[in-house]
Order: structure tokens, then sequence, then C-alpha cells
């Protein structure tokens, strides 16, 4: 497993130099509402660039147990089943991903969550860096 | 305005037919229609047909006969059936013709649909990291909401069972073999908590529908039903819908609850009112959670009403009296039209042995799909 493959999408995830990602969104100046995934055309005038909260809660999950159709799905050929999840992050907004860290049993609503860096194998063999969400370290 | 009436039904079995073609599925479902109702094609002034994945509905008249009717095809995903229906009822009431048809009909493969991002203008990266299936979502919703209603893993077994049981009761459906609650809990997990035998699958079908103004339907004489209603609606703010990479904080209704208010005051009655009712029932959850999102319980309410069997065939509000999307399974263009027609055929007393007795008088349909579109429509016996 690489330490840092390309992002799978530039306008997607922002990546400290120690690895800690930031979720790209915009935040449209006029209403305050967050967009995620921004917009390409964005228009600065009516958009600002944020990144989003990393910590949240767990809104609601399942677990895909059976290989997506391909294309669009771009991972390997040899199937492992994983959890994805909604993660309400503070008050700002509810974003889509996959769920890691735990067993595929292991998640449950309310969960304290937080984001992180998950690389993604493709179907070439090459890595990709994306994002997820674990289960933090402190669920008080 | 006129009044609408529902004066002949046609219907191709749902499943799959390798030998025709959707395209072809549709014809039969309208020559039976016209057939049952002693009607011919030259008779028919308008059309309103269309399909998701199998074809231009007007090509049909190579078919049926060129006889220069205008035929207007529609396009509208998941709501297809209802949005053609939707044009042929506005066509009859608005008096510029009395007697028309409205057809769907759909032919997918095998498996889950699979979608491109850019055709729902979505980043490549929702789809490559397998994230954009529709399965996803219905198990996130329904898993939610039982999580917040407390409703149990054996009411969605007892949804799926219901649906089975009824399927062999309905020439049309495709599933006819019943189903008990302990084989569907114990089948293929495929997206947690939602096991295979809870899943509808894409499949084939078609069906046509008869529409004509009051005056046409007393010179016709035919079993007919009042079409109260028809209310086609895409979301408002906040709604969870498929394909969402992330949802607003505040959380909004969804298009079922502005599309079931809407036709409710158009009709001008009420859920208390309904005798029987076709939902849309991609997944048992689904069924379950429609429940509430139409008007006819409270969020919870299901655990008991499903355990007292009030939406069976006998109970109170009979709910998806055919088997539904789960066991005639989803044909996109045809299935919000088979709703309707099964409700033509309950309030019309030609259900056999799925007839729901006592009469009914009111029955209601709700049809839903992807990106988040909701059509109602309500009709009464005439």
């Amino acid at each position: 497993m690489p330490g840092l493959a390309p992002s799978i999408d530039d306008r997607l995830l922002h990546l400290d130099a120690d690895g800690t990602p930031g979720l790209l969104a915009v935040r449209e100046r006029g209403t305050g509402r967050l967009v995620f995934p921004p917009p390409s055309d964005a228009d600065p005038q009516l958009y600002e660039r944020v990144l989003l909260p990393r910590d949240g809660r767990l809104w609601s999950w399942t677990v895909q147990r059976f290989r997506p159709k391909s294309p669009p799905y771009a991972g390997l050929e040899t199937f492992e089943p994983y959890a994805v999840g909604y993660v309400a992050l503070g008050d700002a907004i509810i974003v889509e991903g996959r769920l890691t860290g735990a067993p595929l049993d292991g998640f449950a609503i309310d969960m304290k969550m937080r984001l992180v860096a998950e690389p993604f194998a493709l179907a070439s063999g090459e890595w990709r860096t994306t994002f997820a969400f674990a289960p933090a370290e402190n669920q008080a | 305005m006129s009044g609408v009436y529902i004066v002949g039904a046609g219907i191709h079995p749902f499943g799959r037919t390798p030998e025709r073609s959707g395209l072809q599925q549709g014809v039969v479902a309208v020559r039976q229609a016209l057939g049952r109702a002693g009607l011919d094609w030259r008779d028919i002034q308008f059309a309103y047909g269309g399909s998701d994945a199998a074809g231009k509905a007007d090509t049909m008249v190579f078919e049926l006969g060129l006889t220069g009717l205008p035929f207007i095809n529609v396009a509208n995903g998941c709501a297809t059936g209802g949005s053609a229906m939707f044009g042929a009822y506005s066509t009859i009431k608005s008096g510029e013709f009395d007697l028309g048809i409205a057809v769907g009909f759909d032919k997918h493969p095998r498996g889950a649909f699979d979608p491109k991002p850019a055709e729902w203008g979505l980043p490549d990266w929702y789809g490559e990291t397998g994230l954009m299936l529709t399965t996803q979502f219905f198990a996130m919703k329904i898993q939610r909401y039982m999580a917040m209603y407390g409703i149990t893993n054996g009411t969605l077994a007892a949804v799926a069972e219901k649906a089975f049981a009824n399927g062999v009761l309905a020439d049309h459906a495709w599933r006819r073999e019943p189903v008990d609650a302990e084989t569907i809990l114990g089948s293929t997990m495929v997206s947690d908590p939602l096991t295979k035998f809870m899943f509808c699958s894409p499949g084939e079908g078609a069906v046509a529908l008869i529409l004509a103004s009051e005056t046409k339907a007393k010179q016709l004489g035919l079993p007919a039903a009042r079409l109260r209603a028809a209310a086609v609606r895409s979301r408002p703010p906040g709604s969870f819908e498929v394909f969402s990479p992330a949802l607003d904080i505040d959380r909004g209704p969804s298009p079922t609850n502005i599309a079931s208010h809407a036709a409710y005051d158009m009709a001008g009655v009420g859920p208390e009112d309904i005798d029987v009712a076709q939902l849309q029932d991609t997944e048992s959850g689904a069924e379950i959670m429609h429940m509430a999102e139409n008007g006819f319980c409270a969020d919870g309410e299901q655990e008991a009403w499903i355990a007292e069997g009030r939406t069976r065939i006998g109970g109170t509000l009979p709910v998806n009296t055919d088997g539904g999307c789960l066991a005639c399974g989803e044909p996109i263009g045809a299935s919000g039209l088979r709703q309707v027609y099964e409700n033509y055929v309950q309030l019309t007393g030609q259900a056999g042995a799925r007839q729901v007795p006592g009469d009914p008088r009111i029955g209601y349909s709700h049809v839903y799909g992807a990106p988040g579109v909701s059509a109602v429509a309500i009709v009464e016996r005439a």
C-alpha cells in the first residue's frame, strides 16, 4: 500500500503535508448554503471555497455486498464488501462516503466519525487516494 | 373542463419475455385494452407513451395503424408512465380531445441499474469509488427510519411476504410463488438491512390505459373509474434522494409528501377515504415509509399496522394488491401505469382471486423514482 497516492479527483480533497485530508466544498455567498462536491464551474462571485469540518456523527449506513457494475465502478475485480454511510458534519452538511476503521457490523447511527484519507485500488492495479469516515477514537 | 374517466386497460405480463421487444409488449397492452373495451385503434384521438430504455413509443403506430393521431413521446425517468397519464389526463380535462390512450413499457437487462455519473451531473469519483448505487440509497433511507421510528427487520420481511402472496393471485405478476418471512430474512444480504427478497428487480412489461371525457365515457357505457387527481411533483429542498453525495443539514419534505398533498387537494378527499392503495415498493422499506409519506399513518405506526395485517387484501387498507414492484418487477416506463391498472381492475370488480372485498370505491396510486420525482393518482369507481 502506498504512502499517499494521487487524489482520485483534484477538486475533491485537500491533503496536508502529513496526509491529513480535508473535503473541498463551496459556500454560496448569498445564502450560506454549503455545496459538496463543488461544481467545477462555481462562479467565485457567488461562491467561496471552503474546507468542510472533519468530525461528525453517523447519520445512516449500509454495506455494499456485491461488486458494483463497471463502469462506473473502477475498483478491483476481486471484491470485498465495504460499508458506506452519511455523516452529519457538525451543523454544516451531511456527506456520503465509504466507512472504514471498524468491522462491517461495527457501525451504528450517531457514532462519532472522523474524515480520513483512504487508499483506493483501481482495477489496473494503480492506487488513488479518496476519502472515508472512520469511528473517532473518543466516542464519549 | 371535463371529468376524466378510465374506460379500458390492458397489460402485458411483467417479468421476462425474450421473444418480444419492449415496444412489442406495449403494442400487446394497447391491443388488449382496445379489445376489452370493444374499441378500434381508429377511435383513439391521441396518445401519450414512453419507455425509459426500450425505444420510442410513437413508433408503435407502424403496428397499430397509421391513423395520423398525435402521439407524444414521454421520457421522464421513473415517472415516465405517470407523466404519460398526466399528459392524457390534462388533454381530456382541457376539452381538446375526448378519447385517448396512455401507454408505458420497458425492458431492462438483468441486475442493478448502472448509471453514468456525468448523466446525473456528478463527478466520476462518485461512481468510480462505488457510491453510485440505488440499492445503497434505499438501504440507508430505511436504516435511519428504522432507528428513528422503531421499525423491525420482521416488518420488512412481512411486507415482502405479503407482496409474494398477492403476486400468486395476479396473472400479470412476475413472481408467482409464495415466499415465507423466514426465507426472506435468510436470503442473501444485498445492502444491510435489505436482503435479496426485499428488493424488486428491473424487468419487463407494458400497460395501456384508455381515457375518456365524461360525455364519451357515458356514451361508451363501459366499466369506468373517474380519475379524480393526477399529480406529478419533483423534489423540494432538503429531501433525501438517490445519488446524493451530500444532503443539506436542514431536512425537508419528500417529493411524495408534496405530490400526495396536491392529489388529495385536487380530489377533495383525504387518506381516510382511500379503500385500496398501490405504493412504490422498490424494496420493503419503501412501502413502509411511503405509507407515512402519503398520509395513511404516522411515522412508526407501520409496525402495528403490518402486524395486524391491515395492509393485506381484506385488511382496512389493502396495499399493493397485485404484489407491487416486489412481485411484478420494475420496468420503469410501465410501473406507474401498472398501479393505476390495478386500481381500475379493483374498482370495477374485475380483480378475481385478489379482489378487495366490500366494493372498494376510491383507489390511490403512488410511484416514486430517481432523481426525486413522485406521481400520485386518485381514482373513483364511476
